[in-house]
């Protein structure tokens, strides 16, 4: 295997872990401001504890997600070289702006919210347990604010003189802010986060219950971890819906490519298992008409007309027009400032075919089909865990809220089930906005093998599989730390009666 | 707002963040001391939870000041840690260890054991100023490597920016200017580790063993430092000519410190500031030296900033190909981008309120033996 691909790997690997633990963030935060709060309006100790004791499961795995948010940050200088430089000027300021406004704002209340329990007052205690949860949401906005115009690269020129993608103007960055797919993928990751926290929330709960231990702290506990899952899991479903539309518009290889839809056409079908199609639905979903049409993987290669009319060039001539551009560019580069009517003529062909120039890079047309399989695959468990975990939380949310938990061992091992695969739901979602986009790492723009570095294979092997170790040994401690703390519990205190 | 400007405003923001950065790394610093023998136990542990209050001010720069430096001046970004690559890897695997150390250490089930862990982040307090000032010390050594934008037209070798040897960063540790730098920020986070213990924990035992280890670092990290400075002003430096050609100028850093005195000022300032910190420290009852320390720090360490990038400089010089060099006008993004991250930029003096305000509040407590054998929430 080439640098490239064991570039992607670890960059994929270094981004799964990470997303291990982001979820868990998000979601738990909002679990226990709400509950701290409670504890503020309710005066009542036994919310304290609760929150205390959510608390410190969260402290575990904040730290890991800060670590590796740190390397995924450099991976981008360090494997992604090219990137680095040619979508810097985009990539590069969101990054920064995380930093600014999010992660101080995350780390400083963390700290208070950690250890000021006997140094600060109680309502600036709760301030700072809600600013920790708002700081990582702010971050996440960030983060996907640069993932987003990854997706859909709204805002950006290419210019000769630097040789990459600048900001168009100073209003483009608003273009980039708000960029509709950067919107959508907000919501649904952090909502997904909130599936997750929910989740960890019910189904540790639900085991507490069949030890017959911590009965009051289990079904309060489940309540408002029911709560924030449940609501995550509808705003995930309407966030999914606008993610389909946004593929569909933006990135029709990768819709494509998770329905296995080799030929397209008007009216649609969507496949939910191979074999079993609802008719038309696919068309709906991306297009929000029954009779919209939605490119297969073959119209894509051999090119076709849009919804609006558009007609779209085949892969084959978009590479070509690349070339021309690609050309262009070195003669530019050569002559500029020696011979302007030469500069001015390649520049002029460059201008022409510069929306293409990334299928320049590309050796044959097929490039542009993602891993089919898995991204498929992967879109299919995602809906179906996400359809599954909303269905459980509905019913430990019923059932906790009647109190009518007893004799219900089937939900509350349910809830336990669906702890690992909550995880691997949110694993699924990030293969397929991800490995979809494939062979791109911004769409369109730059294909994975033009935006390394220029290391050997051996190098990026060697940092892989130490990075691998690390996280393997990590995420073992975690959990043990975890299980443990669960195993031993929360200190009880009887909630006031109401 | 020229174009000029905004670089220049930006190379001043990233000189800040670094100064922030060393500054703060008065957590390796303190670290360090978690190897001192004349410590117990739970005089270890109150380090730990001094430092483990701030470790994620200092880890949140270190992000910050990597994605400054990514969205200001990507083609260091690029250049630097695509080519250095081990160098920055060992970097933040040291990181990565350190960030996860303090919630580990004390938990049962950590498979390294409190030592482990504790000899993680001595290592890290050793690796990260080292690493780190050797890293900022090729900024006037140079480093082997080649930039050639064109190279993105070519499918077949397409990466703009490559290092000129396998070492890929590790060549760094040849250049004995660029370590000694390295040594520097060692025994001079040691010591700012040292002062900030100093400050935040009421014990006396504990404080008269950073007296000493502040004592016993003052020669060394005096001899690097001052070893460290006669070389650069002595070496030749990295100069862009009117042509917008790059050559070595003799002399040219002691050059650029004439040429700007408010930098020779700040310098000044600045290592006046850091001496009076150590004098606090070893030799008065003062607690307030870090305060000092960390003032000098950060007017030294923009100074030196200032020296590599203003006045017509090569930051980030090549000294196998002198044209592909680095300065702030070929390496920065463009107008828009430091145009609207500027206006972001304006909201840090709200953000070093908040932190300070918090900071404030926590620390108005010191750290105490009870606190730390009684309380739940610790490291």
């Amino acid at each position: 295997m080439d640098a490239i691909l064991w570039s992607r790997i670890q960059f994929a690997m270094t981004a799964a872990y990470h997303w291990l633990f982001v979820p868990l963030t998000l979601g738990l935060a909002l679990v226990m401001a709400v509950m701290e709060t409670l504890y503020l309006v309710k005066k009542d100790e036994f919310w304290k504890k609760t929150a205390q004791f959510w608390m410190k499961l969260f402290a575990v795995n904040f730290a890991v997600g800060i670590a590796t948010g740190l390397i995924l940050e450099f991976e981008f200088g360090t494997n992604w070289s090219n990137y680095s430089w040619f979508v810097g000027d985009m990539f590069g300021a969101p990054l920064a702006i995380e930093g600014i406004l999010a992660f101080f704002m995350e780390a400083t209340f963390f700290a208070v919210m950690f250890f000021g329990w006997n140094k600060v007052s109680p309502k600036f205690h709760l301030a700072s347990t809600w600013l920790t949860g708002i700081g990582a949401t702010i971050s996440a906005y960030w983060i996907l604010v640069a993932n987003g115009w990854m997706q859909n690269p709204v805002g950006t020129t290419f210019n000769p003189d630097t040789v990459r993608s600048e900001m168009a103007s100073a209003a483009a960055f608003w273009e980039v802010v708000t960029n509709p797919v950067a919107v959508s993928k907000f919501f649904h990751s952090v909502t997904s986060g909130w599936v997750t926290g929910g989740m960890f929330v019910v189904g540790v709960s639900a085991w507490y219950l069949l030890k017959g231990r911590q009965k009051i702290f289990a079904v309060k506990s489940m309540i408002i971890g029911g709560i924030v899952g449940l609501v995550g899991s509808a705003a995930v479903m309407l966030s999914g819906d606008s993610s389909g539309i946004h593929a569909a518009e933006f990135q029709p290889m990768k819709l494509a490519a998770a329905e296995g839809l080799e030929d397209g056409g008007r009216g649609a079908a969507f496949t939910i298992v191979p074999g079993v199609k609802i008719p038309k639905m696919l068309s709906i979903l991306a297009t929000h008409d029954a009779n919209g049409y939605v490119p297969g993987i073959n119209d894509i290669l051999k090119g076709y007309t849009d919804n609006n009319g558009n007609v779209v060039p085949s892969v084959a001539e978009k590479m070509e027009r690349g070339r021309k551009a690609l050309d262009a560019l070195e003669v530019y580069r050569m002559v500029s400032g020696q011979d302007d009517e030469l500069a001015a003529q390649a520049r002029a062909v460059l201008d022409d075919n510069v929306q293409y120039m990334g299928y320049g890079h590309l050796s044959r047309p097929e490039d542009v089909v993602p891993p089919v399989g898995i991204v498929f695959w992967a879109f299919r468990l995602m809906i179906g865990i996400g359809m599954l975990v909303a269905l459980v939380l509905l019913l430990s949310l019923f059932f906790s809220w009647k109190d009518k938990l007893e004799g219900k061992k089937w939900l509350l091992w349910a809830a336990i089930i669906c702890i690992p695969l909550v995880y691997i739901g949110g694993q699924c979602g990030w293969i397929v906005a991800e490995v979809g986009r494939q062979p791109w790492t911004i769409q369109g723009l730059l294909p994975v093998n033009v935006a390394i570095s220029s290391l050997s294979a051996g190098a990026v092997k060697t940092t892989f599989f130490v990075f691998l170790a690390v996280f393997a040994m990590f995420l073992v401690i975690e959990i043990r730390i975890m299980l443990g703390a669960i195993k031993k519990g929360p200190d009880t205190v009887e909630p006031v009666k109401e | 707002m020229s174009y000029e400007f905004l670089q220049n405003y930006w190379w001043c923001l990233i000189s800040l963040l670094g100064g922030l950065l060393v500054f703060l790394m008065f957590v390796q610093g303190a670290n360090i001391h978690l190897g001192n023998r004349a410590l117990s136990d739970l005089q270890k542990r109150m380090i730990l939870n001094s430092t483990g209050r701030k470790w994620e001010l200092t880890f949140t720069t270190l992000v910050t000041f990597g994605g400054a430096f990514f969205a200001s001046f990507p083609l260091f970004y690029s250049t630097s840690f695509g080519g250095a690559y081990w160098v920055w890897v060992l970097l933040l695997i040291t990181f990565v260890f350190q960030a996860v150390s303090y919630e580990f250490q004390n938990k049962k089930g950590n498979l390294l054991g409190v030592k482990g862990f504790r000899v993680a982040l001595q290592v890290n307090g050793i690796l990260a100023p080292f690493l780190v000032g050797t890293a900022v010390g090729t900024f006037f050594t140079g480093s082997d490597f080649k930039v050639d934008k064109v190279a993105i037209a070519d499918p077949s070798a397409p990466v703009i920016s490559s290092w000129g040897n396998g070492w890929h960063g590790l060549d760094a540790l040849a250049h004995y200017h660029a370590v000694v730098l390295g040594c520097t920020l060692v025994f001079l986070t040691a010591i700012l580790g040292a002062l900030y213990v100093l400050n935040n924990i009421d014990d006396s035992d504990i404080q008269a063993q950073m007296r000493r280890a502040i004592k016993l670092s003052i020669i060394p990290f005096l001899i690097c430092f001052l070893g460290w400075t006669a070389m650069l002003l002595t070496r030749p430096g990295f100069a862009v000519n009117a042509q917008g050609t790059i050559v070595l100028e003799n002399g040219k850093y002691l050059h650029n410190l004439l040429a700007m005195p408010a930098v020779l000022v700040m310098f000044l300032a600045g290592v006046v500031l850091v001496l009076l910190s150590l004098w606090k420290g070893a030799f008065t009852k003062s607690r307030s030296g870090i305060w000092f320390g960390g003032l000098g720090t950060v007017l030294v360490v923009m100074a030196v900033f200032f020296l590599a990038g203003f006045n017509n400089t090569a930051y980030y010089p090549s000294y196998s190909d002198l044209q592909s060099s680095l300065t702030i006008r070929n390496s920065s993004s463009s107008y828009f981008t430091l145009q609207v991250m500027s206006w972001v930029s304006l909201l840090i003096p709200f953000v070093v309120a908040y932190i300070a305000y918090a900071w404030h509040k926590m620390d108005s407590k010191k750290i105490t033996a009870e606190e730390i054998a009684d309380t739940e929430h610790k490291y």
